[in-house]
């Protein structure tokens, strides 16, 4: 509640709010959300590795010249595994695969969602009702065993490639469609009939300009929110899939879940070779789990659940 | 209520019939020949190849196969495998208890976890208990069902040399036995349901707690547990069904992937073994399986809020 004396302050001229720097407004964020910061560095340094992958990794990730299946030590941080290979390394480059799987699904699946739930909410009739049906086709089919069907039926056999990586992204990114859609267009509905897009409306807007260029932007914070938060997902789905052996890794492009799933002869012998690609998995969905759940605090309480 | 029903009821059929479709098409277009996979040798003459067309009904307009396979399907019929020719219905329908028991294990074992966490983070909000408790949760979340079940095969063996009993009892001839078997696999399953759980449970008793009957509850001198457990607790549960019912999509995928560290013997190791296979009867069966039981779940989930929760009305 603003009080008498800032009431009658004057509103031109004055110095109502200092103008912050977008680093002091960042800073001021993070000292509120702490947690929030430290997993938000955390993924940077995360995305960062994974860039930089082959320049950081110690050896190459298809080098088999070294005793088997050691446990960590100061040579091998991670151990080795049982095809005499470098777990750090391996894990290090696995971080391409996880971290871009996970992006690519989550770009698909909001791109998707963002059109569903716009076209929806915004439409309304008909064309709700019928996007509602498909909604519920795709949760209709539980979220694994639908990726099992996809890659059985698009094969991504033949190991990593652009085309193998395009389709698991897809296929992932279809299952996280409808959460998307849904908050979309809850938030579409909610600012549809406020008084600025009826003025669009009447200057003569065409339908997809007022859609795209006046609804869209005012519903960015929830789709950057919800976005972040199925990142976490996403990895985890890439995992299950590739501990499966219907991933996309290959000799040279290791993945964390197949290296989970590939080594499962030596669990028992050494444990490490589960231990430390399931501990990256969690680090990561981690991390990007709390960055979201920091971000949907500032950018948007009210999807707080 | 009823026109509710009915309209609820109906929508769900559609869903399955379109969801049929889509699984039937799907497997019709799959790349890769039928008569290699049914022979399992890429050497096929045409000849045997026509036999084997002929004998699966491909032969025949799409339209007239799909009709005559949900026709199958809703009598029981799911065909049979293509590699084995054994009747896929037969296969499948032994390995379904020992997947239900293990959903049903998970989520009994989520629940009993879920909500005391879930109420004592929201009886005490913002004290260090509730950040404590919310930490762990969110950490749960982020933890794979397959990883955890792997550390639970790995580490009790290597610290006691405990390991579950190997080769599948069923439950209604060795009960111990099998729920030896099971609970681990249970733990790894119901930890990340728990977490979502929690988190629903906490933020719907911290709607509810703010009430006006909880107030005249409070006003009227009941104790504080009186309160939070008789007044509070079971109209908090209401939103939790509802999450339950889209958690049992996930539950249902972890099942693959815990029968499959375990080798028990159920659908998701059926799933598996059939993708791998490409026994596409097998696949598609599976699939139409899954996919009803969530869909008619979530139809009973919808049903039962309006008898859960009396003020909700269906126009």
């Amino acid at each position: 509640m603003a009080t008498a004396a800032e009431a009658t302050r004057p509103l031109v001229g004055g110095d109502i709010r200092r103008k912050r720097s977008p680093a002091s407004k960042l800073w001021r964020v993070a000292l509120k959300k702490p947690i929030g910061a430290i997993s938000g560095v955390v993924c940077i340094f995360l995305i960062l590795v994974a860039v930089f992958a082959s320049q950081l990794a110690p050896h190459a990730v298809d080098a088999t010249t070294f005793p088997r299946l050691q446990a960590p030590s100061g040579s091998f941080p991670f151990g080795t595994d049982n095809l005499f290979r470098d777990m750090f390394s391996r894990v290090i480059v696995g971080s391409r695969i996880s971290l871009g799987v996970g992006f690519g699904a989550v770009f698909v699946g909001t791109a998707l969602g963002t059109l569903l739930g716009l076209l929806g909410g915004y439409l309304g009739g008909w064309v709700d009702l019928l996007i509602g049906r498909v909604l519920d086709v795709m949760l209709g089919f539980p979220p694994l065993v639908f990726l099992i069907f996809f890659i059985s039926i698009f094969s991504t056999k033949g190991g990593f490639s652009f085309k193998s990586y395009l389709l698991i992204s897809l296929a992932i990114g279809i299952i996280i469609a409808p959460t998307t859609a849904r908050i979309v267009r809850g938030s579409v509905l909610s600012i549809r009939n406020l008084q600025y897009i009826e003025a669009a409306q009447c200057v003569g807007n065409t339908t997809p300009r007022i859609m795209f260029r006046h609804v869209l932007p005012n519903v960015v914070a929830p789709i950057i929110v919800i976005a972040s938060i199925q990142i976490g997902n996403a990895i985890l789905a890439e995992a299950a899939l590739s501990f499966l052996g219907l991933g996309i890794a290959d000799a040279t492009h290791p993945s964390w879940g197949t290296m989970l799933g590939e080594t499962r002869g030596s669990w028992q012998v050494a444990w490490w070779t589960a231990f430390m690609p399931g501990l990256a998995i969690s680090a990561a969905v981690l991390s990007f789990n709390l960055f979201g759940d920091a971000l949907r605090d500032v950018l948007d309480p009210r999807l707080r659940q | 209520m009823a026109p509710y029903v009915v309209k609820r009821v109906l929508f769900s059929l559609l869903v399955l019939g379109v969801i049929s479709i889509i699984v039937f098409s799907a497997v019709r277009v799959i790349p890769g020949n039928v008569c290699a996979i049914v022979l399992q040798t890429p050497d096929v003459t045409p000849q045997q190849c026509k036999a084997i067309n002929s004998e699966l009904g491909i032969d025949q307009p799409v339209v007239t196969q799909y009709f005559r396979y949900v026709g199958g399907v809703l009598h029981g019929d799911f065909g049979r495998s293509l590699i084995t020719k054994r009747d896929v219905w037969t296969e499948m329908s032994e390995r379904i208890p020992l997947t239900v028991e293990l959903t049903i294990l998970s989520t009994l074992f989520a629940l009993i976890l879920a909500i005391p966490i879930g109420v004592i983070s929201a009886v005490k909000q913002d004290s260090a208990v509730d950040y404590g408790l919310r930490f762990l949760t969110i950490g749960w979340l982020s933890v794979p069902a397959f990883w955890l079940g792997t550390m639970l095969i790995i580490f009790p063996t290597k610290w006691w040399h405990y390991s579950t009993p190997v080769g599948y009892a069923n439950i209604w001839e060795d009960p111990f036995k099998n729920l030896e078997q099971l609970y681990l696999p249970a733990i790894a399953l119901g930890v990340a349901l728990s977490a979502s759980l929690a988190r629903v449970v906490r933020s719907s008793m911290l709607e509810v707690l703010r009430q006006d009957y909880i107030r005249t509850a409070r006003a009227k001198g009941l104790r504080e547990r009186g309160v939070v457990v008789r007044h509070a607790f079971r109209n908090a549960m209401i939103p939790v069904t509802t999450l339950f019912g889209l958690q049992v999509g996930v539950l249902f995928g972890g099942t693959v992937v815990l029968e499959s560290i375990f080798a028990l013997p159920g659908l998701g190791g059926f799933t598996l073994a059939a993708v791998r296979a490409k026994d596409y009867s097998q696949v598609q069966a599976v699939v139409l399986l899954f996919a009803t039981v969530l869909v008619s779940i979530n139809l009973l989930v919808d049903l039962s809020y309006a008898w859960i929760d009396p003020r909700i009305r269906y126009s």
